[in-house]
């Protein structure tokens, strides 16, 4: 049943990615229990616009969960309260009338604030291009099942894939470690045939890439899988791991 | 090289070290036991681990085990403190299933450290150095292992240091065993609940042969 709230809303301002930041108060009223949160804060923006101030600067894209743009720490979690979910898909109705919910930006050092809200993940995309593709010519497209995959590889490979390069995995780490996100990309490809002839290039390119850009040493918490909104499994991460030692010991 | 300049590989470093220490506390416990059923076979063995130059030697292997575990978790720590950046956030929620002992295992680090060096001086000191440097530190005989704990935990007050230091050891086992073979891949889906209870039945069962003899002491158990 739609419902509407007030809240108070502390929010991260910072000017640029240079400039000192802090939390500015806001308070939003009448707020649909079935709106989105992105939607409040669009309201939000609305009436500062309206009262010439700054809006709020955020990342969104997609508004539907497969860009991995809407980063937001919210109330202490990634993309917020709600599990298995991207902020764009977090509802109102998951918070109470009256009730004060603070807002930041991924902190994290490889992850700098450009404005507000808004962080450069782009430390992601270098990873991505330091080793996570296939390279090789694979040919033309073969008759299908002319090269059997086990389903239990296809699933893994399958699940490792829906990872969408959010960020929420080394945003909630206590390391700031990337390894989440990085064992995805490796486990994903490692999986399948095509990928598995570049397999060991591929993880120490990417894992050289990942400490070389700040990223932390991971100490298995777990916190990334629990904040993941696509419920990637940290077992990757142990794959990833034996692909990189494996390579080491062959060298 | 790669043990040092890429996170895995330090990870790895942390992880055998910490399976070799995890191997030490085994035996060392299993040896401990002994002293509840017979003081004189317990004695035996502290003759056995005295100045022998087998026991020297392994003394010294253990201590450089420890050296590089700890050596290696302040550099971990100083890394991954750095790589969150110097913004903190202003709320922060642990997740369900992130188990607290897995955040603090540098703390609990400290603590096993900070007993651990009361520990050498009241056993170690008094035994081993006492043997090797000829000099009597202690009120009994270097290999009278027996009288050594009897004095020791006939005050309560030790007996209870001891068993929060257990307690403290055991957090770091619970969360270290797992891990420790998770850091060197060996885990997969099916095995990742597995390895976590296995980690949990484990390093109760050798806090539970450690803390026996405090324990029962501190309820009026003496060895025979
Ligand atoms: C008998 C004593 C000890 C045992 C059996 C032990 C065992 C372990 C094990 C098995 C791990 C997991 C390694 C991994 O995740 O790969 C670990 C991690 C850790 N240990 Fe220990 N440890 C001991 C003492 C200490 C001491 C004295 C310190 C500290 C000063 C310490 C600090 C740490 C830290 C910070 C970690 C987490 C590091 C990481 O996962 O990257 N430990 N320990
Ligand atoms: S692993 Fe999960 S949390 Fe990390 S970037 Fe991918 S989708 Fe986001
Ligand atoms: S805006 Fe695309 S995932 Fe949220």
């Amino acid at each position: 049943m739609e419902k509407s709230l007030n809240l108070t809303l502390k929010v991260w301002r910072q000017a640029g990615p240079k400039a000192k930041g802090s939390f500015e108060t806001y308070k939003v009223e009448n707020i649909s229990t079935d709106a989105s949160f992105l939607e409040m804060i669009d309201i939000l923006n609305e009436k500062l616009i309206g009262d010439h101030k700054e809006p709020i600067a955020f990342d969104h894209d997609c508004r539907e969960g497969i860009c991995g743009m809407c980063s937001m720490y919210i109330n202490g979690h990634p993309h917020g309260p709600d599990g298995e979910i991207t902020t764009c898909q977090l509802h109102m109705r998951n918070f109470s009338d009256g009730e004060t919910i603070t807002i930041e930006p991924w902190r994290s050092a490889a992850f700098p604030v450009i404005k507000d809200l808004m962080v450069d993940r782009s430390a992601y995309d270098k990873i991505i291009q330091a080793g996570g593709y296939v390279s090789i010519n694979t040919g033309g497209t073969p008759d299908a099942n002319a090269i059997p995959i086990s389903k239990v590889n296809a699933d893994e490979a399958m699940d490792a894939a829906s990872c969408i390069g959010c960020g929420a995995c080394a945003a909630a780490c206590k390391n700031g470690s990337a390894m989440l996100f990085v064992s995805a990309k490796v486990s994903q490809l490692a999986l399948l045939p095509q990928g598995r002839v570049e397999a060991a290039h591929r993880a120490k390119a990417m894992i050289a890439k990942m400490d070389e850009l700040g990223f932390g040493n991971c100490t298995n918490t777990g916190a990334c899988e629990a904040e993941c909104p696509k419920n990637v499994s940290i077992s990757h991460i142990a794959r990833m791991n034996r692909e990189f030692l494996g390579a080491k010991f062959k060298d | 090289m790669w043990l040092i300049d890429s996170s895995i590989g330090r990870k790895v470093i942390m992880s055998v070290s910490g399976i070799f220490l995890i191997l030490f506390l085994t035996f060392h416990s299993i040896m401990n036991v002994t002293v509840l059923f017979s003081g004189e076979a317990y004695n035996a063995v502290c003759e056995f681990l005295g100045a022998n130059w087998y026991a020297v030697v392994g003394s010294m292997v253990l201590a450089a085990g420890f050296v590089v575990h700890i050596i290696y978790a302040l550099y971990l720590s100083i890394l991954n403190y750095k790589a969150r950046g110097t913004n903190r956030y202003a709320v922060t929620k642990r997740q369900e299933g992130v188990k607290w002992a897995s955040k603090n295992m540098l703390i609990l680090g400290g603590v096993i450290f900070g007993f651990m060096a009361l520990h050498l001086f009241q056993f170690w000191y008094k035994m081993q150095y006492a043997e090797l440097s000829g000099v009597p530190t202690g009120d009994f005989h270097p290999a009278d292992g027996t009288a050594f704990i009897i004095q020791l935990f006939s005050q309560p007050l030790y007996c209870v240091l001891y068993i929060v230091w257990l307690a403290a050891l055991w957090f770091h086992l619970t969360h270290g065993v797992w891990s420790a073979l998770q850091s060197i891949g060996l885990n997969n889906k099916t095995w990742l609940p597995r390895l976590k209870c296995f980690a949990n039945i484990y390093s109760t069962f050798i806090i539970l042969l450690f803390i026996a003899i405090p324990v029962l002491f501190l309820f009026g158990f003496r060895p025979m």
